[in-house]
C-alpha cells in the first residue's frame, strides 16, 4: 500500500471542492484520473503533493500522514510532473533535471558529481540521455515532457503525479509519453495522471478514478468501470464504446449519428 | 554541445579580467594623475614597506578620494546587479529590477526627509537606509494578507508603496525651500558617487556584503524557484521562506546603496540580463557574472562621470543614458529568448 486517501474533503473559503474522496493506490500502478473540468482533479492532486494545506481527512503515504512530512522529506517522496511549459529562463535540459536533486541538497550547496550522475542516470532512463545539452525551451513538447519526467525520477520519489501530461502534445508523442509512464508502473513506480482522453485509459492504464462535483463516482479497472453510460454521463455528450476484436482493447468514438 | 559549456566559461575568465582592469584601472583616472607605477608603489606600500617616492598628495588622492570612490562604486554596481538577478528569478520575469518592491523609492522619501530637517549627513544616511527597509518591510506586511498569489501581492504593493513616498518626495521638494533645500534634494535623488568617503564605505560597504552573501549561497535554489512556486515546492523548496530570505537581503542591498549614493538606476535591471546573455541563465554562474559585471560597469560609468565635465555628472543620470538604450538593444537582439 502506498498512498491511501480517507475521507477527504477540501473547500476554497467555505466553498467545498472535495467532498469525502476515499481510495487506495498501490506501487506499480498507473492510475488515470478522469473528469470534466472543474470536478476536482487538481484540487486533489494539489492536496496529496502538499501545495494545500487545512484539507479535513487523511492523505497517507506508505502508511504516513502527509502533514508530518517536511518539503523536503515530502519531495523524496512523492513528484509533481507540471504539463511542459516555458520557463522564464532558458536552462539546458540537464540543469532541468539536475533541480530535481535539489531535496537531498544541504541548503547552500549546489549540486556536484553525484547528483550530475543521478540525472544523468534519470536521462538514460527514458532513452533521452542526447538531449543533455540542448536548451530547455527550445526542444519539442514531447521531449519536455520526458524531461519533467526524468527530473522526478532524478528526485528519487517513487509517487508521480502528473496533471494532464499530454494535452498538450501530437498524436505521436502522447502514445510515446504513455508508453513511458506505462514502462515506468511496471518498474514499480506508482503514477497518478489526470486526462481528458478515455482511450489513453482503456489503453495504458492499471486503474481508471472518475471524478465528478468533488465526489469519485467509479474507482477500478478502466475495462469494467469505465461503460458508455458512465462516460457519457461524466462528459453529457453521446458516447460509442467498441471493443478491437484482434487485440480486445475498448475504444471510444462519438456516438448518436 | 560541449562547446557552449567551454564557451560560458571563457567569457567568465573575460568577465573577470575586465573587473580587476576595471577596478585598479580606475584608480588612475581623475583631475590629479597617478601613474600606474606610483600606484602600484602606493598600494603595495600599505602592506610592505617601501620608501616614499612619490609626492604626498598623490597618496592622499589614492587612499582618501579615490580607494573609498572605486571600491563603492564596485561594491554597489555589483550589489545591486546581485540583486536584480536574484528578483528575476523569484518573480520568473527577466523586467524586474532591484527597486520593484519599493527600497529605492523608500530610501530617497527618507533621504529627502533627512536633508528637509536638516539632520546632516550621517543623519541623512541612516535616515535614507531606515526608510527604504522600512518601505519593503511594509509592502512583506501587505503582501502576507494576501493568501492565493503572495508574489502578485508583493509586485502590485511594492508599486503602491513606491509611488506614495514619491508623492510625498515630490510634496516635500513643493514646500521645500528653493534657494537651497530643494537643489540639495534634487541633486541627492540624482545619484552622485562623488561625495563617498570612507565613513560611507564602513556605513554601507557592511550591510551590502551582509545582503549579497545568503543570495550567493542560495543561488541553485533561485534556479528552482524561478520555475514556479508549484514546482519549487514540490521538489522540496520552501518558497516562502527562500523568496522572503532573497527580498530582505536584496533590500539590505538596495537601502545601503541607495544611502550612501543617491539613487542609481538601470543597473540592477541591465547588468543581469546582459550577464545572462554572455554565461546563460544558470544562477550558479549567473551570480557572479552579474556581481563582477556590475562592479565593471558603474567603475566605468563613474570614471565618465568624473572625466566628461569640468564639474561632475551625476551618475544616475549617466547609467540612465547608457542603460536605457542598452537595454532596448538587448530586447532587439535577443527578442523573445529574454
Amino acid at each position: 500500500m502506498e498512498l491511501t486517501v480517507k475521507n477527504l474533503e477540501f473547500g476554497y473559503h467555505c466553498f467545498p471542492v472535495l467532498k469525502g474522496i476515499n481510495f487506495s493506490f498501490n506501487k506499480g500502478e498507473l492510475v488515470c484520473v478522469l473528469g470534466k473540468n472543474g470536478a476536482g482533479k487538481s484540487t486533489l492532486f494539489r492536496c496529496m503533493l502538499g501545495l494545500l494545506k487545512g484539507y479535513h481527512g487523511e492523505i497517507l503515504i506508505d502508511g504516513m500522514e502527509r502533514r508530518h512530512f517536511s518539503e523536503r522529506e515530502l519531495a523524496g517522496r512523492i513528484a509533481y510532473i507540471p504539463q511542459n511549459h516555458d520557463t522564464a529562463f532558458s536552462f539546458s535540459v540537464l540543469d532541468m533535471v539536475l533541480m530535481g536533486t535539489t531535496a537531498s541538497l544541504p541548503r547552500f550547496v549546489g549540486p556536484g558529481q553525484k547528483e550530475k550522475d543521478r540525472a544523468l542516470n534519470a536521462l538514460k532512463l527514458l532513452k533521452i540521455d542526447s538531449l543533455k545539452d540542448r536548451i530547455f525551451g527550445q526542444i519539442s513538447g514531447g521531449e519536455q515532457q520526458l524531461v519533467l519526467i526524468a527530473r522526478a525520477i532524478a528526485q528519487e520519489a517513487k509517487i508521480l503525479i502528473m496533471d494532464e501530461p499530454c494535452s498538450s502534445l501530437d498524436y505521436g508523442n502522447q502514445i510515446r509519453v504513455m508508453e513511458e509512464l506505462r514502462a515506468l508502473s511496471q518498474k514499480g513506480y506508482l503514477i497518478v495522471q489526470s486526462t481528458h482522453n478515455p482511450e489513453h485509459v482503456f489503453y495504458f492504464a492499471h486503474k481508471a478514478l472518475v471524478m465528478s462535483d468533488g465526489k469519485i463516482t467509479a474507482f477500478g479497472e478502466p475495462d469494467k468501470i469505465l461503460t458508455k453510460e458512465l462516460l457519457e454521463s461524466v462528459y453529457q455528450v453521446p458516447i460509442e464504446i467498441y471493443e478491437d476484436r484482434k487485440s480486445g482493447k475498448k475504444v471510444c468514438m462519438p456516438g448518436g449519428r | 554541445m560541449m562547446e557552449r559549456d567551454w564557451i560560458y566559461k571563457k567569457r567568465f575568465g573575460i568577465i573577470v579580467l575586465l573587473f580587476i582592469v576595471c577596478f585598479f584601472g580606475s584608480f588612475l583616472i581623475g583631475r590629479y594623475p597617478v601613474y600606474p607605477d606610483t600606484l602600484l608603489k602606493i598600494l603595495l606600500s600599505s602592506i610592505f614597506p617601501i620608501k616614499t617616492t612619490w609626492p604626498a598628495q598623490a597618496e592622499t588622492v589614492v587612499f582618501q578620494v579615490r580607494l573609498p570612490r572605486v571600491f563603492m562604486a564596485a561594491m554597489i554596481g555589483g550589489g545591486l546587479s546581485c540583486a536584480g538577478a536574484a528578483y528575476q528569478g523569484i518573480f520568473k520575469n527577466p523586467m524586474v529590477s532591484p527597486d520593484v518592491l519599493g527600497a529605492s523609492s523608500g530610501a530617497g522619501l527618507g533621504a529627502a526627509l533627512g536633508l528637509f530637517f536638516a539632520l546632516g549627513y550621517n543623519g541623512v544616511t541612516i535616515s535614507a537606509f531606515v526608510f527604504g527597509l522600512g518601505a519593503v518591510g511594509i509592502v512583506c506586511l501587505i503582501s502576507s494578507r494576501v493568501k492565493y498569489n503572495p508574489v502578485l501581492g508583493l509586485v502590485l504593493s511594492g508599486m503602491m508603496i513606491s509611488s506614495l513616498a514619491s508623492a510625498a518626495v515630490s510634496f516635500l521638494k513643493l514646500v521645500a525651500d528653493p534657494t537651497n533645500t530643494l537643489p540639495v534634494i534634487t541633486y541627492w535623488l540624482m545619484g552622485s558617487l562623488a561625495s563617498i568617503r570612507q565613513k560611507d564605505v564602513m556605513f554601507a560597504a557592511p550591510w551590502i556584503l551582509v545582503g549579497i552573501l545568503p543570495i550567493y549561497l542560495l543561488r541553485w535554489r533561485i534556479n528552482v524557484l524561478s520555475l514556479g512556486e508549484d514546482e519549487a515546492r514540490s521538489m522540496g523548496i520552501n518558497a516562502r521562506k527562500l523568496r522572503f530570505i532573497i527580498v530582505v537581503s536584496a533590500t539590505l542591498i538596495t537601502s545601503a546603496a541607495v544611502s550612501v549614493s543617491g539613487h542609481i538606476g538601470w543597473v540592477g535591471l541591465v547588468i543581469p540580463h546582459f550577464a545572462r546573455m554572455l554565461v546563460g541563465s544558470d544562477y550558479r554562474r549567473l551570480l557572479p557574472a552579474s556581481l563582477l559585471m556590475g562592479g565593471s560597469f558603474l567603475l566605468i560609468v563613474d570614471n565618465f562621470a568624473r572625466l566628461l565635465a569640468t564639474s561632475e555628472i551625476p551618475i544616475g543620470i549617466l547609467t540612465a543614458f547608457v542603460g536605457a538604450p542598452f537595454f532596448l538593444y538587448l530586447i532587439l537582439r535577443e527578442g523573445n529568448r529574454l
